[in-house]
Parts: C-alpha cells; sequence; structure tokens
C-alpha cells in the first residue's frame, strides 16, 4: 500500500480508500509543469477500450517509445523508459487516482519520482454512439533549473508527439486489429545498407 | 528481387533488394505480373513531393498472384489472381464505413508531417512518399499488401492483365472524376483540362455515365488523339482561348462540369513555373484556374488530379459568384473496383487502350524519362517485372 500522504485532503483520502484507488495529490503544479491534451474517435465501445487501457502493461504495445510496463498490484505500476541525454532509464510508479469503470481513469506519479506526472484518459460516448471519443490529458514536471525549463520546451513537443502517436496506435489496433508499420519492408540502397 | 527505386529528382533506379516479408497479420505477399507507371508518378520524378527518401520503391499501379498471406488474412488464398488498389485502407474505421477509402484513419504509420500540412491524414498510398506512409511500392517483382482482405479485388476469368491493370487507379480515378459531375444522362456537358491517362478515363467515364457532349483540352497532339477516338470534341490549349470556346460551344452556358485531370505540374503560366521552382508554390494550378472560371454558373468542378500543397491566384471568387460545387480528393478506390470490373467483363470498355509502352521493369529509368517528357507518343507505360 502507498503511504499514506499528509497533505492530500482527507476527503480526497477517503473517497479514494473507498473506491479502492491512491489518494489524488497535486504532483504537477497548475503553472509548472508541460500539460498535453489529444482525443480521437475509435470506433469500439468504451468497455473494449477501457478494459485495454486498465491493464496497464498493454500500453507497452502503443506507445512508440521504448517503455516497460509492469503491475505491481490493481491500481500500481512500475514505469521504465529510455531518455536523453544518453540512453538512461528513467523509471517512477504510477498510482490509479481515480477509476471509474468504462468512463475514465486517472494517475499520478508516486511521490519523489524523478519526473513528476499525471494524467487522465475519458472515454465518452460519440454522437450517434458511434464510438467513442477518447481524451488523454498528460501532465509532466521536468527536473528543475535553467536546462530543465529549456529540455520542458523541448520535451513538450516530444510529450505531443508521443501522445498523438500512442493514441493513433490505439486507435488502429482497436479497430484494425493491427498497427500500420514499413519497419522491415524492401527499400533500395542507401537504405537497405543502413538498416543493416 | 529487382524494383525501381527513387534516388533523387529525375533519378531513377532498377536495384537489386531483399524480398518483401509479411509483417503484419493482415498482410499477403504477391508476386508482380504487371505494373505501371502513373502520371502522379512523374511528380515524385521531378521532385515535386516532399518526404521521398533514397531507396524508397515507386509504383501504386500492379497486379499479381498472392504468394503468401499473414496469419488474419481469411478472403485471399496463396494462388489468387488480383489487382491492388493504390489506396491502403483498414475497412474498420469511421471512414471506411461510409466507403470513404482514401480517407482511412490507420493505414498511415506515421502521421505526423501531413497532420502537420493539412490538418488530418488520409489513407496511406503504396510508394507515394513518407508523409503519405512510406510504404515499398509495386514497380518490383514482388510487393507486400497490407490489409489484405480490404483492398485486393479477385479477377477469376482469364481476362488478360492489360484489360483489368488500371482498376489499380487511374480508370476508376477517371471514374470517380466523371461520377463527381452529377451527370444528367444525354444532357449534361462536360469540360475535361488533360489528356493523360486520367483525363481519358474521365472522358470515356463521362460517356459511359450519359455525358450528352465531351470536350477534352490539352495540347499535345497523340492525347487529343485518343480523346477524339472515344468521341470527345478537342480543344487544342497552344491554339484556342479555351475560355471564349468552350462558351461558344455551350450555346454561352459554359459546361455543365469541368475536371481538372492535369493538377500541379499545368503547363502555360510561367509565374507558377517560377514560384514553383523557388518553392514559394507547391503547384501550378493553371488548369484548375481555367475551369473553375469556364464552369457554368451552379455547375461542378471535379479534381482528380494530385495537389500538394498551396497555390497562388486562385479566382475562388469565380467560384463563389457562380455557385460552383467543388468536388476532389483521392480515389475511393475499393468503391469502383466490383462495378468497373463488371463493365470490362461485359466489354462495355477495354481499358488497355491507353497503353502506348511496354517496357522491361530493367528499362523503367528510362520510361520514366520518356513519359515525363511526353517524347514518342507516351501516354501510359507498362512495366513488365520478369525482364
Amino acid at each position: 500500500m502507498p503511504s499514506p500522504d499528509p497533505h492530500s485532503p482527507r476527503a480526497s483520502a477517503t473517497l479514494a480508500a473507498r473506491k479502492g484507488v491512491a489518494p489524488s495529490k497535486i504532483v504537477v503544479p497548475g503553472n509548472q509543469g508541460v500539460k498535453v491534451t489529444r482525443a480521437v474517435t475509435i470506433l469500439k465501445p468504451a468497455r473494449v477500450l477501457y478494459a485495454f487501457w486498465r491493464n496497464l502493461e498493454n500500453l507497452a504495445q502503443v506507445i512508440k517509445h521504448p517503455v516497460s510496463i509492469t503491475n505491481r498490484s490493481k491500481n500500481e505500476s512500475h514505469w521504465s523508459v529510455s531518455a536523453p541525454p544518453g540512453d538512461r532509464r528513467v523509471e517512477w510508479d504510477a498510482l490509479i487516482i481515480n477509476d471509474e469503470p468504462n468512463k475514465l481513469i486517472a494517475w499520478r506519479s508516486r511521490e519523489g519520482s524523478e519526473i513528476a506526472n499525471a494524467g487522465t484518459v475519458r472515454f465518452d460516448p460519440a454522437p450517434g454512439n458511434e464510438g467513442t471519443e477518447v481524451t488523454v490529458t498528460l501532465e509532466y514536471l521536468p527536473p528543475g533549473g535553467k536546462l530543465g525549463a529549456l529540455l520542458a520546451k523541448f520535451s513538450g513537443e516530444e510529450a505531443e508527439q508521443q501522445v498523438r502517436l500512442t493514441l493513433t496506435r490505439f486507435k488502429a489496433l482497436m479497430e484494425a486489429g493491427e498497427i500500420p508499420t514499413i519497419e522491415g519492408q524492401s527499400v533500395g540502397e542507401p537504405q537497405r545498407k543502413n538498416n543493416q | 528481387m529487382k524494383a525501381v527505386c527513387w534516388m533523387g529528382k529525375k533519378k531513377m533506379e532498377v536495384q537489386t533488394v531483399d524480398d518483401p516479408k509479411i509483417l503484419n497479420p493482415r498482410d499477403c505477399i504477391i508476386r508482380v505480373t504487371s505494373t505501371a507507371i502513373c502520371g502522379s508518378d512523374l511528380h515524385l520524378y521531378n521532385g515535386y513531393v516532399p518526404t521521398m527518401e533514397k531507396g524508397d520503391i515507386l509504383g501504386h499501379e500492379f497486379m499479381g498472384e498472392v504468394v503468401e498471406i499473414g496469419p488474419m488474412v481469411k478472403k485471399l488464398k496463396v494462388g489468387d489472381r488480383v489487382v491492388v488498389p493504390f489506396t491502403i485502407s483498414c475497412g474498420g474505421c469511421f471512414h471506411c464505413s461510409r466507403q470513404e477509402w482514401s480517407c482511412c484513419d490507420n493505414t498511415n504509420p506515421d502521421t505526423g508531417i501531413i497532420e502537420a500540412l493539412n490538418g488530418f491524414s488520409g489513407a496511406a498510398l503504396f510508394g507515394y512518399s513518407h508523409m503519405l506512409g512510406g510504404y515499398a511500392g509495386g514497380q518490383a517483382q514482388y510487393v507486400r499488401v497490407p490489409f489484405a482482405d480490404v483492398g485486393p479485388i479477385k479477377i477469376k476469368s482469364n481476362i488478360s492483365d492489360d484489360k483489368v491493370l488500371f482498376l489499380s487507379d487511374i480508370f476508376p480515378t477517371g471514374y470517380m472524376a466523371a461520377e463527381n459531375c452529377n451527370i444528367e444522362p444525354g444532357r449534361s456537358t462536360v469540360a475535361v483540362w488533360g489528356c493523360g491517362p486520367v483525363g481519358q478515363f474521365a472522358i470515356r467515364s463521362a460517356f459511359l455515365l450519359g455525358a450528352a457532349k465531351v470536350f477534352a483540352i490539352d495540347s499535345v497532339p497523340e492525347r487529343l488523339r485518343m480523346a477524339e477516338e472515344a468521341g470527345a470534341h478537342v480543344l487544342n490549349d497552344k491554339d484556342d482561348d479555351i475560355h471564349e470556346r468552350l462558351k461558344i460551344l455551350t450555346g454561352g452556358r459554359g459546361p455543365d462540369a469541368a475536371i481538372d485531370a492535369v493538377g500541379m505540374e499545368a503547363h502555360g503560366s510561367a509565374y507558377d513555373m517560377v514560384k514553383q521552382t523557388l518553392k514559394l508554390e507547391n503547384d501550378r494550378p493553371y488548369a484548375l484556374r481555367q475551369a473553375m472560371r469556364a464552369v457554368r454558373k451552379g455547375g461542378v468542378l471535379s479534381v482528380p488530379g494530385v495537389y500538394s500543397g498551396f497555390i497562388d491566384k486562385v479566382p475562388f471568387g469565380a467560384a463563389f459568384g457562380k455557385g460552383v460545387t467543388i468536388k476532389q480528393g483521392q480515389t475511393h478506390t475499393q468503391r469502383y473496383l466490383r462495378p468497373l470490373l463488371d463493365l470490362i467483363e461485359d466489354g462495355k470498355i477495354d481499358p488497355s487502350f491507353v497503353i502506348t509502352h511496354r517496357v522491361p521493369l530493367s528499362k523503367a529509368p528510362e520510361a520514366y524519362k520518356t513519359f515525363s517528357e511526353k517524347k514518342d507518343g507516351c501516354i501510359k507505360v507498362v512495366l513488365d517485372p520478369t525482364a
């Protein structure tokens, strides 16, 4: 179980406990982080999309950037991604702080994570009940300092691209049954040599 | 295998490359029996389409025999003879469910560039730049075909490759251009700018749909002759004031529909030639401007010609002032495969009329040059992948 957080409001903790999720807590203060919101409509019922997303390990299939995700418990997962500079690993534990089946999942990083982050995914019926509108919001706080601020600007674009790619790949997997690819296809020189 | 590779502006090479492999469960591999060079391949050849990479395999008009299928392919089996549409579509998205196959959401592996340019990404295409998916094309001995159950149409009869090959693109493209004209049988007049292969099929499709008169506009004599053979009234862009001539020929009213089958590399405007060369304008929309002005009030402007980006001095006021409907876009190819195959099998049309050149695949680079320079009477090149 996550350690109790003295700063979180008691009401939130009580609600979280009743729902069987971790207590919510502001990990990315409103005016400091990088925030990305993207939406996509998928021609599948919310329950199918929710079920895929609720098992967070599944997300490794649709996140393009190499990532390893391990479920530690129902509401706790461990994330590990490579990040610049070089190919160092950045790791954190994520806690699910809100879980409304077929409607919404919200998560945040555990206190003390190198990159504090939080996000939600919402599943809303599309007009005419033709599929589901999936909206993802991701916020994170890059490490501080001047370099951090610069990186935040740079990685703000990067994060947007990652969220966009993740959603288009999620949509393709759900609607088409596979994620389109050209990796490994026939190519002429110089691409052929570069791939070897 | 041998394949035609893009190596830069006006630089094509036939290279030996690795045979294609099944990469996704819905893929199949096809041994190509016939493949062609499309007019739109010339936009790649001439370097007007961004995001090409050296070593990309070209070609989006091809057919052949299925030699391998992925584990999720249900409708095709090894040995089937198929024509493959140039638009790659998933069959499961919002647009595919509306038969808007060229607007498919799920086949472009990296939608970033085209989304930034156009707002959204449409279907990926074979051999047509990385912003449109980067898929290896069919000017090769083998080709990987994704979503094999959605695109390819089986050809059961012993009808020749020449008659069905153009179901892959130019016949459906010309047909959709004519269908978009809302032709009233026996009454409508249609003017077609550009008598290349798509224009030729647009002319014949307009007649098949009942057009009373079709006017064909070009400046290349053999193309005008071919249009004349289809029954079109031809107008030479070099000699005629097209706008005035069309007005007179339609009793002062203007054609009911105008088809721009030219696209981004129209000749006739030095302004656009200079701006395009300086990269200040993506396309040269000379034919589009003319068509927009010439079409009658309340008429239809139908655009099968390919445009890639920004264009200058488009008389949008003319289109607005006349209440013109504009219909355009990449062809929803899958929609037309069955009905057009029926027309071919019933002998209503023989698409092989358009072929002027047959060339071994190994001579493709020379064929690109001949086609691009409109030399030697070249209108349509079919490549033999075995030679």
